[in-house]
């Protein structure tokens, strides 16, 4: 009925929507979403470096994703910037040194537009053993630190206070994004991963009143995008990632009429 | 009186210092099980910071702390959540530990906000938040409890019936607890130990030591110390079991 490539999509997306549920609750609860971004951007240092060096582009976009972070964390002790400016400074610089490589890379032909915007036809077989596999070993980990990460989310004072070791969490918490974005880079492209990872998790907020039905709808939402989008991406020959973020935006939007009409029956 | 192995915690000559201001410096103190231990000092003495450098939120600190629980139930004095979260009660309930449903129950129908259980957090007034506060912290069975201001915002009666909870827990619990007060009525009638706080231990001991000090006498004005006496008095007679009073 579908062609083998649309099979290995799809497979790939519900995949990344899995992981991107749950995790993306954390960076709207943490307010991530730009640092998602940075490393999202970091991540074309890491594709660049794996076609010159013929790496797997997962696991170069993670070792460089997860350097990224580490170079953050050094910047925020050593300087008095604030956040987002350094946040800034690296994203930009990473787009912009990867673009360059780009540049210098004559001999071999980029799909500019692949990467940032991702493209169902670059999913092998080799991709979903890594998604999926990848994609459990993320979630193993994050259940392992759901109550540290969460309690230090509402407030990291009672979390250390009560002995929950909060400081561990987050930078557990850091690689794990870094792995999510380098798992999902092909699929969604590298410009609109945070999207996956905060619009799904956005949706939830707007119909949860507790932690555990956020992520459950967050996960549910990330899944219906996926589907929907990679099927009107089929149908209207569109590019994957932005199919599917305008899945989910429509996710979004129904979510908020959803509030509108809980509010109307109250009253 | 002081057997080692009661001993929940004990602060040796600690400080703290930020941005090479001391916030306080030199303090030393000792919590026992079942017993109850008060800061209490001006605005801006180090009553918290001394918290937080017991429960070891603090790091780099100066001196030592020796900490001989894990068990530890905190009430902040201050406590900024963020309302991205959908957060009700019976969620806050489970935040640092997994507690069965009864357990919840228990504690905050001791608090009194047992119908707020299913409330979502962000929707409390300041008193009801307080009693969850106080209702989270007693419900993990603590060995050792830190309560930061534990009652500001709840209302009068509210708040004589929770000093009194405090004082139930600590005894039934036999659990030690590091108190901070404004209220010297209070810390005269429960308290163990005093510590009065300015920047600096600036005199401990029993209540009524704490009261005759010179140095406290200047701090709080000559009226907080006959608050002190006042309720020191109290403890001339006892109550025999049929409520008579006995003169020692």
């Amino acid at each position: 009925m579908f062609d083998d490539f649309f099979i290995r999509a799809l497979i790939a997306g519900l995949g990344i929507a899995l992981v991107t549920g749950p995790l993306g609750c954390f960076v709207v609860w943490r307010r991530l979403s730009y640092f998602g971004d940075t490393l999202a951007h970091s991540a074309l240092l890491g594709v660049t470096l794996a076609y010159s060096f013929e790496l797997n582009i997962a696991l170069s976009v993670f070792i460089i994703s997860s350097l990224i972070a580490l170079i953050l964390i050094q910047l925020q002790k050593k300087t008095n910037l604030p956040g987002d400016a350094l946040l800034g400074l690296l994203a930009h610089s990473s787009l912009a040194v990867g673009l360059v490589v780009i540049g210098f890379l004559t001999f071999i032909r980029f799909d500019i537009m692949g990467l940032l915007f991702g493209d169902i036809l670059a999913v092998t077989t080799d991709d979903l053993l890594i998604i999926w596999t990848g994609g459990a070993v993320i979630l193993l980990v994050l259940k392992l630190i759901w109550k540290p990460l969460f309690a230090s989310t509402v407030n990291y004072e009672l979390a250390e206070a009560e002995g929950l070791n909060p400081d561990r969490a987050k930078a557990i918490f850091t690689i794990l994004m870094a792995a999510v974005i380098a798992i999902s880079i092909k699929m969604v492209g590298l410009l609109l991963i945070t999207g996956m990872l905060i619009i799904p998790a956005a949706m939830a907020r707007n119909i949860s009143n507790s932690p555990q039905k956020m992520v459950l709808f967050s996960i549910i939402g990330g899944l219906l995008s996926v589907l929907l989008g990679l099927f009107s991406s089929l149908e209207f020959n569109t590019s994957s990632g932005p199919s599917i973020i305008m899945a989910s935006l429509i996710l979004f939007i129904l979510s908020l009429l959803n509030i509108k009409q809980s509010i109307k029956l109250k009253n | 009186m002081s057997s080692e192995n009661s001993t929940l915690i004990k602060l040796n000559n600690a400080g703290f210092k930020q941005n090479d201001k001391w916030l306080v410096e030199g303090v030393s103190l000792t919590v026992e099980k079942g017993k109850i231990v008060t800061l209490i000092g001006p605005n801006g003495s180090g009553k918290s910071t001394t918290a937080k450098i017991a429960l070891g939120i603090y790091k780099n600190i100066e001196g030592s702390v020796e900490k001989y629980t894990n068990k530890v139930g905190y009430v902040p004095q201050k406590i900024s959540i963020d309302w991205t979260l959908p957060l009700r009660v019976y969620d806050f309930m489970l935040l640092t530990e997994n507690i069965k449903d009864e357990a919840i129950d228990e504690a905050l129908t001791l608090t009194g906000v047992i119908h707020l259980k299913n409330k979502n957090l962000g929707n409390l007034s300041g008193g009801e938040f307080q009693r969850v506060l106080i209702a989270r912290a007693i419900s993990k069975k603590p060995e050792l409890l830190v309560l930061d201001e534990p009652v500001q915002g709840v209302d009068y009666t509210g708040e004589i019936a929770l000093y009194e909870l405090i004082k139930r827990i600590s005894d039934t619990l036999n659990c030690g607890i590091l108190l901070i007060s404004h209220d010297l009525h209070t810390v005269m009638t429960a308290t163990d130990h005093v510590v009065c706080l300015n920047g600096h231990v600036c005199c401990s001991g029993s209540p009524m030591d704490v009261a005759k000090n010179n140095e406290y006498k200047t701090l709080f004005g000559e009226q907080a110390s006959q608050i002190l006496s006042v309720y020191e008095h109290k403890h001339d007679h006892v109550h025999s079991d049929k409520g008579e009073i006995k003169k020692n």
